[in-house]
């Protein structure tokens, strides 16, 4: 099952899926490009005719006719004049081709992620993920409006070019190819150095900026130990490494030009010499006129040979990062086959339940069954495990036969040392993450068979990292529940004790804050997530307490706006601090992911047991 | 910023030199190239002369090959030297910062700092390579090819100075108009990045509350707009390229008539002619070839400004000169002490308000206080990670500011509350408190942090590998290794910034009593939310907002600080507040 790696070559993939979803555009450019190739191949070819057809005739007239050459001026304008406007235009309609395609492998790569199981989150370095926005989409840029249009346009000047030549003359068009042969030898054999070298550079590269990071985050503490030159010390070790592979990535780089276009040069004398002597001896009847455009079609002809091996490095670039989007792309989203939904109804006098699509305030369970009846049952928030077993991977099971109930309006408590499997059993119960054997029922029905965006919305959830999100506070808040008005995000608020600090900001409800909230304290970012969950107003809670230490004033305004939030539901917490928990009606005491002890605090205390000496601080928590 | 980044140069000077140089060298054969060639024509194959069209295509072979060593060598030179143009830069960042003052970290985020030090210099590294060989190459060419027409002919050349004038303020109008969107596209890119950065982190909450749909929407307007503002910019970038071929063929059709009437009138030779079609190229590319540079430099100028500004940084706090390098004992001394971080003078904004504070040597000190109270600062000045805005900290009865800085720092050991372990195994960690110390002195130190018994249960005990940023030991196991490593100091003072908050209550208790057994002539001042950490001090403060709210022994505290009093109630009933 995991080992289903399908060998993708992201380059031809991402170039078929231009091709596929600009398949007129594409054609128009490829004609486009013809022709503008065309006219450069027409317009060096003319030069022949310049001076043996125009100019030399000319010579030994009495009185010179310029009529020709006005004609044929014109009528090369003219081409020029197409020329012109189909670069103009194939560049164009390659704008909308290149920038859409990227439009639409952004969009595409953000739709699909947000499909992904958390599982994929957890395996992945948000970082690597991160960089496929970047570096990887930017790389595809580089490709679609750099390196392929200029392919295009070598190849086709390339192969037009060579037909002119062989239709001058075919001897010289041999020499010229056999040079050209050994130019595009020797550019791969400098594109490939260069390719390794860049290999590593990109590699030290990556070790320099993981010791900046480490260092710079830790600056304070290397001042506190007078580390400083120390410090200093190693990094000139990984600077100088870096040095090295990047001026050597650099170097062959940097000749490969100069190599080709003097290679150029040499073919360009050779076929000088070659010409002339055929001309001189009157060989193959070679003209003046002819040697001449000859040598400027050679131009043309090695000139492209150059372009493309310079861009050879961004085409591998962009196939390694094309590899990633697609990596990306193709893993497989979270699978949902609940059918069972969440629906307001209204209870008729005679105890019937009938569904509406007005917000009563009732909610049921619709749950279609196999013969076509529907049944509907009422939304309590009565949640139980069954003989629950779980693991991450099938290697390591991490949640042993967990057993529990917890009836409409209980407090559930949770408490353990870290790794012992707290945070993943409140993760089972939203589905971030399947069981393997047993069940777990919400109001009776099995999750599974819950359809998981009404099973989710039927869970409250304050997670330990509060992440918000850029936009004003009250954004925040409404995240909760996308219609809710002002005035209930406020009354959230409220009742999470978080209004008292927003009321205190510049533009109170309407302060901007970033991601990170970095203008937000500790705590006051966990009073706005307790806000958030407020507003949503779900029959089951699952609060996952901050470790982060906060002070003891701020700590109570905190608890008091969870407790607000915990009247009437059922709950499910993860206790960091043992203060939080003892009103619980089942404390679970976790160790190596079972349930050791199990009891509210009283009962727990005269066991004796680890509960007794959590509570008596004898053992650490975290 | 400029005379800033070329001081990096450095012992990279002789090969920024020799690059140009040997562009100029290159230069000159690729425009002697063409001249040839026009001679071989007109005085070789004309005259079917195959004397000389041997002769001179001999000489075009040696240029040619003169031209590839140049162009090499100049590849070669201008690799190394911006390379190590580079590699000085990131040099001069990181030994400034490592010079930096606490306030001058502050002033950056490390964010910024780890920026400065890899994008921004790849940028700037990238623009100089472009200057010392295109920039040189570009207007070179240009002055050289020019020449060269004007010697084969003047009249027809000045077809040149028209052509180049129309494009050169084409080219620029483009690279002009074109800046100020790419500047607007490029924060709307770093709003992308950060919006996807949020979702990324923050998938539990999307996926809690069931919003993937309501993301995805918001991606996609933003990514909308992104193709607009990219569209936008980019439609006007490609004129570049029919500009360049209207140029280009504006000139060969010009030439090609007026060269004709000349070579009719005798005034002009066939192969001047070619030569002259051939120039043509040279002198566009090269304007091309410097309307991209152009706006390569451009976009380098922001990165290069930021850069130099952390080279140029002066440290708020520097070591005095012929500094007291011994420090007798541990007794401190705050005197009418006021300190705020930002240096405007403004009396409303002191983060320490008129602390008067005497620790004796060997003492103990604890300190007690709500979130932004001002411990951390309090503690700080001692070893002069910030200096005092007015008033005046003392150690051994001699003012921080008189002492060598290291030997001050090597005394006062400070735990920081964001503290940091380092890649590396556990033993290279506690060696940086001292680099000389034993395996014994190493196992002495964590046995006193109570870190022993954890790390002897690790599978390579004290060659156990921390991972970056210590990720592999709880925090509590982190926390008492930062204090072992700083017990490594043996310093006259320690302090510790709420370093024991993870650590259980009685781990925490033995730490203490380990201190006062073996360490008891070293001052200690210990900064803790629990007041069980902090009972037993010789001396309690309690700060609240800057100022001190009380002084003196627990049970003093406990009957005149209604602050202290309340918070050991809270402590005590185990925080079942609610009820």
């Amino acid at each position: 099952m995991n080992n289903k790696k399908k060998p993708t070559n992201g380059l031809s993939r991402i170039i078929s899926l231009a091709i596929k979803n600009y398949k007129l555009s594409c054609l128009f450019i490829l004609i486009f490009i013809l022709v503008s190739c065309f006219a450069n191949v027409y317009g060096s070819t003319f030069l022949k005719d310049l001076i043996d057809v125009y100019i030399v005739p000319m010579l030994s007239q009495e009185v010179p006719n310029f009529g020709p050459l006005i004609q044929a001026l014109l009528t090369l304008a003219l081409i020029y004049l197409t020329g012109i406007l189909c670069t103009y235009l194939y560049n164009r309609i390659l704008l909308n081709v290149a920038l859409g395609t990227l439009r639409d492998v952004r969009d595409n790569l953000f739709e699909h992620m947000e499909t992904l199981p958390i599982g994929y989150f957890d395996t992945h370095a948000h970082g690597d993920m991160m960089s496929i926005y970047t570096n990887d989409t930017d790389t595809l840029r580089q490709l679609l409006t750099m390196a392929v249009p200029q392919m295009i346009v070598s190849i086709v000047t390339m192969i037009s070019v060579l037909v002119s030549m062989l239709i001058l003359d075919i001897p010289l068009t041999i020499v010229a190819i056999v040079i050209a042969i050994i130019m595009v030898g020797v550019s791969r054999f400098v594109t490939s150095r260069s390719a390794r070298y860049f290999r590593a550079q990109q590699n030290d590269l990556g070790k320099v900026n993981g010791f900046i990071e480490e260092m710079i985050e830790g600056t304070k503490v290397i001042k506190v130990f007078c580390h400083e030159e120390q410090s200093i010390k190693d990094f000139d070790v990984v600077n100088d490494q870096l040095f090295h592979a990047s001026a050597n990535a650099n170097l062959f780089a940097n000749i490969l030009m100069p190599i080709i276009g003097n290679l150029g040069y040499l073919s360009y004398v050779i076929t000088a010499i070659v010409g002339s002597m055929m001309a001189v001896n009157h060989i193959g009847g070679l003209t003046l006129g002819t040697i001449a455009a000859f040598l400027q079609l050679n131009r043309s002809f090695n000139n492209p040979i150059g372009q493309i091996s310079q861009q050879i490095n961004s085409v591998v670039m962009a196939g390694a990062g094309a590899t990633r989007i697609f990596e990306l792309l193709d893993a497989e989203s979270e699978v949902d086959e609940g059918r069972v939904t969440l629906t307001p109804v209204t209870v008729l006098d005679n105890g019937e339940i009938q569904e509406t699509d007005k917000n009563t305030g009732h909610w049921c369970w619709k749950h279609p069954r196999e013969d076509g009846t529907v049944d509907y049952v009422p939304w309590r928030g009565d949640v139980r495990f069954h003989d629950v077993v779980f693991g991450y991977n099938e290697k390591k099971t991490i949640l042993h036969d967990i057993n529990l109930f917890a009836k409409p309006g209980e407090k559930i408590a949770f408490v353990g040392a870290t790794g012992a499997g707290k945070t993943t059993i409140t993760n089972l119960i939203n589905r971030f993450y399947d069981i393997q054997q047993g069940s777990i029922t919400y109001d009776g029905i099995d999750i599974k068979l819950i359809k998981k965006d009404d099973l989710r919305h039927s869970l409250g959830i304050v997670l330990q990292d509060t992440n918000l999100f850029t936009g004003t506070i009250m954004d925040n808040i409404r995240y909760g529940k996308l219609d809710a008005t002002d005035d209930e995000c406020i009354k959230a608020a409220k009742l999470a004790n978080a209004h008292d600090f927003i009321k205190h900001l510049d533009h109170g409800y309407q302060t901007v804050i970033t991601g990170s909230g970095t203008s937000l304290s500790q705590g006051q970012k966990q009073l706005l997530s307790i806000a958030r969950a407020a507003v949503a107003n779900p029959p089951v809670l699952i609060l996952d307490e901050a470790t982060s230490s906060i002070d003891t004033h701020t700590e109570r305004i905190v608890q008091d706006g969870m407790d607000k939030l915990m009247q009437g539901r059922t709950v499910f917490v993860i206790a960091h601090r043992l203060s939080t928990i003892q009103n619980s009606d089942a404390i679970m005491v976790l160790e190596n992911g079972r349930i050791i002890e199990r009891g509210n605090h009283d009962e727990l205390l005269k066991k004796k047991g680890t509960y007794y000496q959590l509570y008596t601080g004898a053992f650490e928590l975290e | 910023m400029i005379k800033t980044l070329i001081g990096q140069i450095k012992e990279y000077k002789i090969n920024t030199i020799k690059s140009p140089l040997y562009v100029i060298i290159e230069v000159i054969m690729e425009v002697l190239i063409p001249y040839l060639m026009s001679v071989l024509v007109d005085q070789g194959i004309d005259k079917g002369d195959m004397g000389i069209v041997w002769k001179i295509g001999g000489i075009m072979i040696v240029c040619a090959f003169i031209g590839l060593w140049a162009g090499a060598q100049s590849g070669k030179h201008a690799a190394i030297a911006s390379s190590g143009f580079a590699k000085n830069l990131r040099k001069a960042e990181y030994e400034n910062i490592q010079k930096f003052a606490f306030s001058n970290i502050d002033q950056y985020s490390t964010g910024g700092l780890i920026t400065r030090m890899t994008t921004d210099i790849t940028n700037v590294q990238m623009a100089f390579q472009m200057i010392i060989r295109i920039c040189v190459r570009a207007p070179f060419m240009l002055i050289a090819a020019l020449s060269m027409c004007f010697f084969i002919n003047f009249e027809l050349s000045l077809i040149f100075i028209g052509v180049i004038i129309f494009l050169g303020i084409a080219l620029f109008a483009v690279s002009f108009i074109v800046h100020p969107v790419f500047e607007k596209m490029f924060k709307k890119y770093d709003a992308l990045n950060a919006s996807v950065q949020e979702n990324i982190s923050g998938i539990r909450v999307v996926k809690a509350f069931v919003r993937e749909k309501f993301e995805t929407n918001k991606f996609h307007k933003e990514s909308g707009d992104i193709y607009s503002l990219q569209l936008k910019a980019e439609k006007i970038l490609i004129w570049n390229m029919p500009l360049m071929q209207m140029s280009m063929y504006g000139a060969i059709l010009m030439i090609s008539w007026f060269g004709a009437n000349m070579i009719v009138g005798s005034s002009l030779t066939t192969g001047e002619l070619m030569s002259l079609f051939t120039y043509t190229a040279n002198i566009l590319m090269s304007l091309m070839m410097f309307s991209m540079v152009f706006v390569m430099v451009v976009m380098s100028i922001a990165s290069g400004e930021r850069i130099a500004a952390v080279i140029n940084q002066k440290s708020d706090l520097v070591s005095p000169k012929n500094g007291i390098k011994e420090i007798k004992n541990g007794q401190i001394d705050f005197e009418d002490v006021y300190f705020e971080y930002t240096n405007i003078q403004d009396e409303a904004n002191y983060v320490l308000d008129n602390i008067d504070l005497h620790i004796p040597s060997g003492s103990t000190l604890g300190i007690l206080g709500a979130t932004g109270s001002a411990k951390s600062s309090l503690v700080q000045l001692i070893p002069r990670l910030y200096d005092v805005t007015g008033g005046s900290v003392k150690v051994a009865g001699i003012d921080v500011r008189n002492y060598d800085l290291e030997s001050l720092r090597n005394s006062v050991a400070m735990v920081l509350q964001k503290n940091v372990l380092f890649s590396g195994t556990i033993k290279e960690n506690m060696r940086w408190g001292n680099p000389d110390a034993t395996d014994e002195e190493i196992k002495e130190a964590c046995q006193l942090a109570q870190a022993d018994e954890f790390i002897q249960k690790m599978p390579d005990k004290y060659d156990t590998y921390i991972e970056q940023g210590g990720t592999n030991v709880s925090g509590g196991q982190r926390q008492r290794l930062c204090i072992a490593r700083a017990l490594l100091k043996k310093p006259k003072i320690l302090i510790l910034d709420d370093s024991t908050s993870a650590v259980d209550t009685k781990t925490d208790a033995l730490i203490r009593q380990a201190f006062m057994e073996k360490i008891p002539e070293t001052t200690r001042i210990i900064i803790s939310q629990r007041v069980s950490s902090i009972q037993d001090s010789d001396q309690i403060l309690v700060l609240d907002e800057g100022r001190i709210s009380g002084l003196g022994t627990h049970e003093e505290l406990l009957k005149s600080n209604t602050l202290y009093r309340e918070t050991f109630m809270e402590q005590q009933k185990g925080g079942s507040l609610s009820e």
